[in-house]
């Protein structure tokens, strides 16, 4: 019994060196090679950082094109989703709100076309993307309070809609800050 | 919608292309035979002169459990004190504070048990020093411990008459040289170039392009990430876990965690097999495992992909499925393949929220993780199926009128003693456990406790029993999601599922080697003609139908009161 304590801890030393040291050590230096240096990628406009290209950020003033809903507020020094169960009624009442403030804030729009995305909070709460269509049914709103062209903001939308990995697997969708950035630099 | 499904199939077809060849060479590995891998010896041989260990030193079964036992209670002292002190440790960037006792108890046991239950969230509960050489520490060595402890089974049976079931330290050595820290060596590198932080800098902060002032957290997660799912663990570096933008940044990391997770349990089925030299078993049992896990998914990815029926009143358009609790870049059917994968092999990671998916996903994740060895946890997953093959051949003993024999040893009352104390002991704890809950809940809602149980659930009504079924399911199953509405960060909680986690941890390993180890022992009978085979399709059929039974019997009324009545009543 003796004997395997001692081994135990012996061990334990040994192998922390090795898992917990070399290891991680290992993937940071090689990670200072990647493109956010193993830092997270991040978004530069003019010099100023003004997020990280994988976490999604608050939009919600007119001009941009808005983002999910999120149950931490886009507060990325934490992260959660609602956790709310498909049948709770307080959760499905949000819901019907956030349909409300869409319907509003986009005259003509049919709730036919308002893609679940947009009315539900996602599962980290700094989901960064958006469905196409997502963008799609903000490009009037968007348009009209800039002052541009309808179709050339929604000809960024389109350059601006990743396709699936490899063109095969997975969804398409939009990054809203990158989309959002991109918006600011249009004329 | 296609490109999802292709995406799927994809993840599929690159599980069994790694999977299959990973077996073969895990049963050589393991049996000593060359293998590209021996130039890892000089490094195996200086960690046992470093330890004091002789790897050729022979255990009988109670040594190996000893060596077993007495490492792991060894990692559940040190690292409790070590989570109650985090705060004044080093790599501490964000000045996160020490853990209460009862939360450093969970969280270690979860830990040391392979589950990773998180009632802390990792941005702001654990240092960095912590996440490292507590948790990635825990989540190389408790993979390596059910490796270890599903080898020495093997052993058991190939060599017919012995009582050496080989030595715990060897295993155990070679599972993290040989297997483990090279794989996880690769996906911590496609992590890392693909945008998951690897650095040891803290929070950042910025001004966002709206004009808010935004924290990051941030760390050294793609090492930890890697093999949390490698090794079946499931515990996250952030709170959200792999629904996290920087914990799964892609697709194509989506594919590669959801791969990883599934290759050591399918490639130990079949090691299983290749080791003892009965191939077709291996295949037998990979067959009804594979059926098994269809089984569940198929209904979950039909489920989803529906969406929500209250949502589908208001009439919003939900094209791709149900997107509350989901990820826009990885979609609603990579969630649910992903959430039927994470429970049956008691992974636990989540890339979408489990209490926010419809009812009857929550069935089937459920079922999955009360049922536990459809592939199951990194090594414990054979374990488990044993426990069930060995009821199924004292069952088809007694139908036939034989003695039961398996694999040419007399399965005797001892060794189905300890398979039907085994069987029974997931019921008791998860429905025990999940009485407990409700009776405190329901009686003593208002007591004066930090956290009243009154605002425990998240939600109203059966989806709020399926929180509190769920919490302990996932406590029994080494799992470690969660149905993470529940205010489970309280003592209460913490004590509970701490104890249903250690008992669901140890007692089904302890099991499955004694068992082995005693049927090693006996006299070693020849095949004959009237020898029960356990390689066939109707044995096969046999130990699945005992599966089924066993825990819809189990299960069936408290699922009923939880996600099959809550689908009910949203039928309306």
């Amino acid at each position: 019994m003796k004997k395997y304590i001692i081994q135990s801890i012996r061990l334990t030393v040994v192998l922390t060196v090795l898992l917990c040291v070399i290891y991680p050590v290992l993937i940071t230096f090689a990670g200072k090679l990647s493109k956010g240096q193993g830092d997270g990628e991040k978004i530069i406009v003019n010099g100023k950082v003004v997020g990280y290209a994988a976490i999604g950020q608050k939009f919600d003033k007119p001009q941009y094109f808005w983002g999910r809903p999120s149950a931490v507020g886009y507060n990325a020094a934490g992260s959660a989703g609602s956790n709310k169960g498909p049948s709770n009624p307080d959760y499905l009442k949000d819901v019907n709100s956030r349909i409300d403030t869409l319907l509003k804030y986009h005259p003509g729009l049919k709730r036919a076309d308002i893609p679940a995305d947009l009315v539900t909070a996602s599962g980290s709460g700094l989901d960064p993307d958006i469905s196409p269509e997502a963008a799609k049914i903000q490009v009037k709103r968007v348009a009209q309070f800039r002052k541009l062209d309808e179709q050339k903001v929604e000809a960024l939308v389109a350059s601006q809609t990743e396709k699936p990995w490899l063109g095969m697997f997975g969804p398409s969708k939009v990054n809203v800050l990158k989309l959002n950035v991109a918006l600011d630099a249009l004329k | 919608m296609n490109t999802e499904l292709f995406g799927i199939l994809a993840s599929f077809i690159i599980t069994l292309l790694i999977g299959i060849p990973l077996g073969k060479y895990l049963a050589k590995m393991f049996a000593g035979e060359k293998v590209w891998t021996d130039f890892m010896k000089p490094l195996e041989s200086g960690i046992y002169k470093l330890s004091g260990i002789n790897p050729n030193e022979p255990m009988n079964w109670k040594q190996f459990l000893k060596a077993m036992m007495t490492i792991n209670a060894f990692w559940l002292v040190y690292g409790f004190f070590v989570l109650m002190h985090q705060d004044k440790l080093p790599l501490n960037p964000d000045g996160n504070p020490g853990m209460s006792a009862d939360l450093a108890f969970n969280t270690i046991l979860s830990f040391v048990a392979n589950c990773n239950l998180q009632h802390y969230s990792g941005e702001s509960g654990a240092t960095y020093l912590i996440q490292h050489f507590i948790f990635m520490f825990l989540h190389f060595c408790s993979a390596a411990t059910g490796i270890a402890c599903a080898i020495a089974v093997f052993k058991a049976f190939r060599d017919k008459t012995t009582t050496d079931l080989g030595n715990f330290w060897a295993y155990f050595v070679k599972g993290i040289t040989r297997l483990l820290l090279p794989l996880a060596i690769v996906i911590a590198l496609i992590l890392t170039f693909n945008g998951t932080p690897a650095s040891y800098a803290g929070k950042d902060k910025f001004i966002s392009l709206q004009g808010d002032t935004v924290n990051v957290s941030r760390g050294p997660a793609a090492q930890m990430i890697a093999i949390k799912h490698l090794g079946t663990n499931g515990g996250g570096w952030f709170g959200a876990n792999s629904a996290h933008p920087l914990e799964n940044p892609n697709y194509l990391t989506n594919v590669v965690e959801i791969v990883s997770q599934m290759i050591i349990p399918i490639a130990m089925v079949l090691a299983f097999g290749y080791f003892i030299r009965r191939k077709k078993l291996g295949w037998m049992i990979f067959g009804v495992m594979a059926l098994g896990t269809l089984m569940l998914m198929i209904p979950t990815i039909s489920s989803e992909l529906g969406g929500n029926p209250a949502i589908a009143k208001m009439g919003i358009a939900q094209t791709t499925g149900a997107m509350e609790g989901k990820e826009v870049r990885i979609g609603p059917m990579a969630t649910a393949y992903w959430s039927t994968l994470t429970t049956v092999v008691s992974t636990g990671s989540v890339n979408g929220m489990h209490d926010s998916t419809m009812p009857l996903t929550g069935l089937w994740q459920l079922l999955a993780m009360m049922i536990n060895s459809f592939f199951g946890g990194c090594g414990v997953g054979v374990l488990n199926y044993l426990i069930y093959v060995i009821i199924a051949v004292f069952i088809s003993g007694l139908m036939v009128g034989r003695t039961p024999e398996f694999l040419g040893h007399k399965v005797e009352a001892r060794e189905v003693k300890i398979a039907a104390l085994i069987t029974l002991l997931s019921p008791f704890l998860i429905l025990a456990g999940t009485a407990i809950a409700s009776y405190v809940f329901t009686n003593f809602g208002n007591a004066d406790w930090a956290v009243k149980p009154s605002t425990w659930l998240n939600n109203p009504g059966f989806h709020g029993f399926s929180e509190m079924l769920y919490e302990n399911t996932s406590s029994n199953a080494n799992n470690g999601s969660g149905f993470e509405g529940l205010g489970d960060g309280n003592i209460f909680w913490n004590v509970l599922t701490g104890l249903v986690i250690i008992l669901g941890r140890f007692l089904p390993i302890i099991g499955p080697v004694a068992i082995a180890g005693l049927l090693a022992q006996k006299k070693y009978i020849p095949e004959s003609a009237g020898t029960l085979k356990v390689d066939t399709v109707t044995f096969s059929m046999m130990t699945f139908a005992v599966i089924l039974v066993l825990n819809a019997l189990s299960y069936f009324p408290a699922l009923a009161l939880g996600p099959i009545a809550e689908y009910f009543s949203m039928l309306k």
